[in-house]
């Protein structure tokens, strides 16, 4: 990967200074730097491990190629509905964890060739500030080259929270990262933490047949969903044998060659102990604001994130931050996004709009999807707004019912005096395919009358979508 | 090549206007010079004038569609020798606002006599998203259903969206701004579920039956015009009485002389000494604009005038320097034109300064609406024996009261008062009007 750096040292003065270097290459900073260069920026991207971050070769990427795994095995366990019979089956996970990190590396090897394609120097190292717009890239705590920029992208994301005393060892005790190079299905797994990440772990290794238990400390799980989509998936969760604990603190994790055991302190105040093979931690994440020289700029870091402006502009004049080191939400799409918008404000690109949060969809691949863009109804009604909601559920949709999949509904939730589409949240088949299709009315800010007069292709699983906008003005057909 | 026949502007703020009824048929042979249809603007009714020469081959737009936006086509003419298969890429290919559909639904050749209804339809569906000059008005469907809420105009409006896209926040920003129209409860009691609702089915399940009206361009013109001027100008009035007998002696003794050939109301005075005493006191000939107030040179008089369609205000131009005799005329000229609908817009755009009286109506004394951008407007009331204090002694005097309304952000007290005194003291010696 350094092999760039050999064609900078022929003509340094020329080749070290930039007019922007971005810091990390996940979804955040290769998007940026990308952009940048299209709109005539000489930039370079300095990362230290791989192109394509945490999101394409630990997260979103090699999760969802477990996940497909994991769904085709539950297709062919349950190929007798479908009329078919399958007589064995079996579970090879180093297959599986394998298809996952091949998977993972094409795209890496794809992010690669994009940035040379559009002319990035890639610098292979770690980046530090010097301030005053200079950049030491250090590789092996040794720096090897400096740069200077007149602007500096800082994207370098996130990690696994650690827990004090749980912290996770890869052999019992396991974060993202080790979950996904499994070498076992653990009979018994305890999931720590029902966000995201969490439940798509839990879901997987239940699929392939483990015991799973989910605690989580907030008193409902998928804690951000809207409640009813959260009661929703509860119970689905539940219907597929996992055991989900709400309410519950994690007081200590004691290891021993038998198991590990969970010390857990239930809502009610009482105690309970469940001892597993192995744990998962996803309790969150924080930035990787360490060693980045940001004690060098006027840069304020609220505990684990960069404090950016609506620009995605730090306190020191010339450095910005985009992404999950920018704070939540922490998703891929949300950096990429804050990435393009940064540069073009950088390049001074007209009609450059701040990122609405309200128009960022979130995703959960688990069985079955979650989908959500805006308000929920809570949130909406806590705001201010007299709201209108609408539901249907897949049990009326055709689609669902021939895939075999009628689990699930979607909600829309609608400001009643503007008709402005406030929220939609969906649980059920392919759910986070459609979620677009409300994200797209958001960010034209439909109302409802455009949702209703468009036309949704029958027989697809989107009718649901034009059916709970619909049931929101009383005007359900199909339920 | 096929001419396409567009939606004229008849005048600088017309925006869109109803096709009131075509004076020709398809297939008709047109000459230039011909009238080919009549355009109901937001003023008045006019005559669309052909220009080119050849065969009415189709009729776009429906007699009666309203909301045609200016610049839109109406019809095609086609010129001598050329047949109706030239239609076919007529509409697509020149027209502005044609929608797409009309590309495909062209490629067998279509009888002349058929109309094509969807570019007609469609028209009439996009009303408001047009600025004067027929520009299309980016708004995101949220912003245009915000701003019709709250009353807002989108043409004001300055977005900030995708290619100056208005959006919700722009409308918020407007309605943070003061810029608020109509009272927004009321509004918003109805707002979303009236999408939904019968168009004729009230407010409230206790209000009586009614039937709906639609709005005419020119209701829609009056409403937007008073309840922005209501809204925007800070009005102030000022109330005098003038005695008229001196008035009335004077008229009697020169419609005496005409011999028929004319015959003054009390009204062609009261302008002409409106006119004169804004030469006095010319500070109160003005408009008033962001940019600046505006002084007018000659005092160019709005009178209002009552027409079937509703109220309109042809202009008496430089009524300071024209006879009786002319203003009378050209008042009755234009009150006939204003009630037939034929006004032109040189004769009621514009003006320096207005006058509204109702006193043949027996209305004593009111207050109006000023007429924006001019300053102030003049409520003219009846003429009516009153007893008076004269020397001491009371008396019976034929007295009308006036009221000036006044744009307070162009003119202050003391100017009206000004002007309100020269006008009485004009209207009580009329004879120094000729002076």
């Amino acid at each position: 990967m350094a092999a760039q750096s050999k064609d900078l040292a022929k003509d340094p003065a020329k080749a070290l200074a930039f007019d922007l270097v971005v810091v990390g290459g996940g979804p955040g900073g290769y998007v940026a730097a990308i952009r940048a260069a299209q709109l005539g920026l000489d930039v370079a991207l300095v990362e230290r491990e791989h192109l394509g971050g945490i999101c394409l070769n630990w997260g979103c990427i090699p999760t969802k190629a477990l996940l497909r795994s994991a769904e085709v095995f539950h297709l062919a366990r349950t190929a007798d509905q479908y009329g078919l019979k399958i007589k064995e089956i079996e579970i090879d996970l180093s297959a599986i964890v394998q298809r996952s990190r091949k998977i993972a590396k094409q795209l890496n090897r794809g992010v690669g060739h994009l940035l040379k394609k559009n002319k990035v120097e890639v610098l292979t190292g770690h980046g530090r500030l010097l301030g005053k717009g200079r950049l030491a890239v250090e590789v092996d705590g040794a720096a090897v080259m400096e740069v200077g920029a007149k602007h500096i992208i800082l994207a370098t994301g996130a990690r696994a929270r650690d827990l004090p005393g749980m912290e996770a060892d890869g052999k019992q005790i396991w974060n993202y990262r080790h979950a996904l190079l499994a070498d076992t299905i653990p009979e018994n797994l305890l999931v720590v933490g029902s966000g995201a990440i969490g439940i798509e772990f839990a879901s997987f290794f239940n699929t392939l047949g483990s015991n799973v238990t989910v605690v989580e400390v907030l008193d409902r799980v998928l804690p951000v969903e809207d409640e009813e989509i959260s009661a929703l998936a509860r119970k689905a969760f539940e219907k597929l044998g996992m055991r989900l604990l709400t309410g519950v603190q994690v007081r200590g994790l004691e290891k021993a060659a038998a198991g590990i055991t969970a010390s857990l302190e239930l809502q009610d105040g009482k105690t309970e102990a469940i001892t597993v093979d192995r744990v998962i931690m996803a309790v969150g994440i924080v930035g990787n604001v360490e060693e980045l020289g940001l004690e060098k700029t006027k840069a304020k870091i609220d505990r684990t994130h960069v404090l950016v402006d609506q620009w995605l502009a730090t306190d020191e004049p010339g450095l910005y931050a985009i992404g999950d080191l920018a704070g939540p939400p922490w998703l891929a799409h949300k950096a990429s996004h804050e990435g393009v918008i940064c540069v073009e404000k950088i390049a001074g690109v007209a009609d450059v709009h701040p990122l609405n949060v309200m128009n960022v969809p979130g995703c959960t691949y688990c069985q079955p999807q979650i989908a959500s863009v805006g308000l929920t109804e809570a949130a909406a009604r806590a705001g201010g707004h007299k709201v209108r909601i609408g539901r249907f559920p897949f049990i009326g949709n055709g689609k669902a019912i021939a895939l075999g999949d009628p689990e699930g509904m979607i909600k829309t939730v609608f400001d009643e005096t503007s008709g402005e589409l406030l929220g939609a949240h969906m649980i059920g088949p392919e759910v986070t395919e459609l979620i677009q299709g409300f994200a797209v009315a958001r960010s034209l800010e439909s109302t409802e009358a455009e949702l209703l007069h468009t036309i949704f292709p029958h027989p697809t699983l989107s009718e649901a979508m034009h059916e709970s906008v619909l049931d929101a003005m009383g005007r359900g057909i199909h339920f | 090549m096929p001419i396409i026949i567009t939606m004229p502007a008849l005048s600088p703020t017309m925006t869109e206007g109803t096709l009131a009824k075509w004076l020709m048929k398809e297939g008709d042979a047109v000459n230039s010079g011909d009238m080919l249809a009549e355009i109901e603007t937001d003023k008045a009714t006019m005559e669309v004038e052909a220009i080119d020469e050849g065969i009415l081959a189709r009729i776009l737009v429906a007699e009666g569609t309203e909301g045609v936006a200016v610049n839109a086509p109406i019809a095609i003419l086609l010129e001598a020798g050329e047949d109706a298969s030239a239609l076919d890429n007529a509409v697509p290919a020149t027209a502005p606002t044609a929608p797409a559909p009309a590309a495909p639904a062209a490629p067998a050749p279509v009888a002349p006599v058929t109309p094509i209804s969807a570019p007609a339809a469609t028209l009439a569906a996009t009303p408001a998203s047009a600025t004067a000059t027929g520009a299309r008005i980016l708004v995101s469907p949220l912003a245009r259903r915000m701003a019709a809420q709250a009353g807002l105009d989108l043409a004001v409006i300055k977005g900030s969206g995708p290619r100056g896209r208005i959006v919700k926040a722009d409308i918020e920003a407007a309605i943070a701004g003061g810029a608020t129209g109509v009272p927004r409860g009321a509004a918003i009691a109805t707002a979303a579920p009236a999408a939904a609702a019968a168009p004729s089915q009230g407010a409230s399940p206790f209000e009586g039956e009614f039937e709906l009206q639609p709005l005419s361009t020119m209701r829609k013109t009056i409403a937007r015009r008073m309840s922005e001027s209501k809204r925007e100008a800070p009005h102030f009035y000022l109330t005098m009485d003038c005695e008229l007998d001196a008035l009335l002696a004077l008229r009697k003794d020169l419609n005496a002389r005409a011999d028929g050939a004319f015959k003054l109301s009390v009204n062609d005075l009261v302008i002409k000494a409106a006119a004169v005493a804004l030469m006095k006191v010319p500070d109160a000939n003005v408009g008033y604009g962001d940019e600046g107030i505006r002084r007018y040179k000659t005092a160019d008089i709005s009178v209002a005038v009552a027409s079937a369609r509703g109220l309109i205000t042809p202009v008496i131009r430089n009524a300071n320097g024209k006879g009786l005799e002319a203003i009378s005329r050209e008042m009755r000229e234009l009150a006939q034109k204003a009630n037939d609908g034929k006004l032109m817009p040189e004769e009621y755009l514009g003006g320096s300064f207005s006058v509204s009286n109702l006193g043949m109506y027996g209305v004593k004394q009111f207050d109006a609406v000023i007429n924006i951008p001019q300053a102030c407007i003049l409520a003219v009331g009846a003429g009516e024996q009153r007893p008076v204090v004269k020397d001491g002694a009371l008396a019976i005097a034929t007295v009308m009261s006036v009221t000036l309304s006044v744009d307070h952000r162009a003119v202050d007290g003391a100017i009206g008062a000004r002007f309100l005194a020269a006008f009485r003291s004009l209207i009580e010696a009329p004879m120094t009007m000729l002076l």
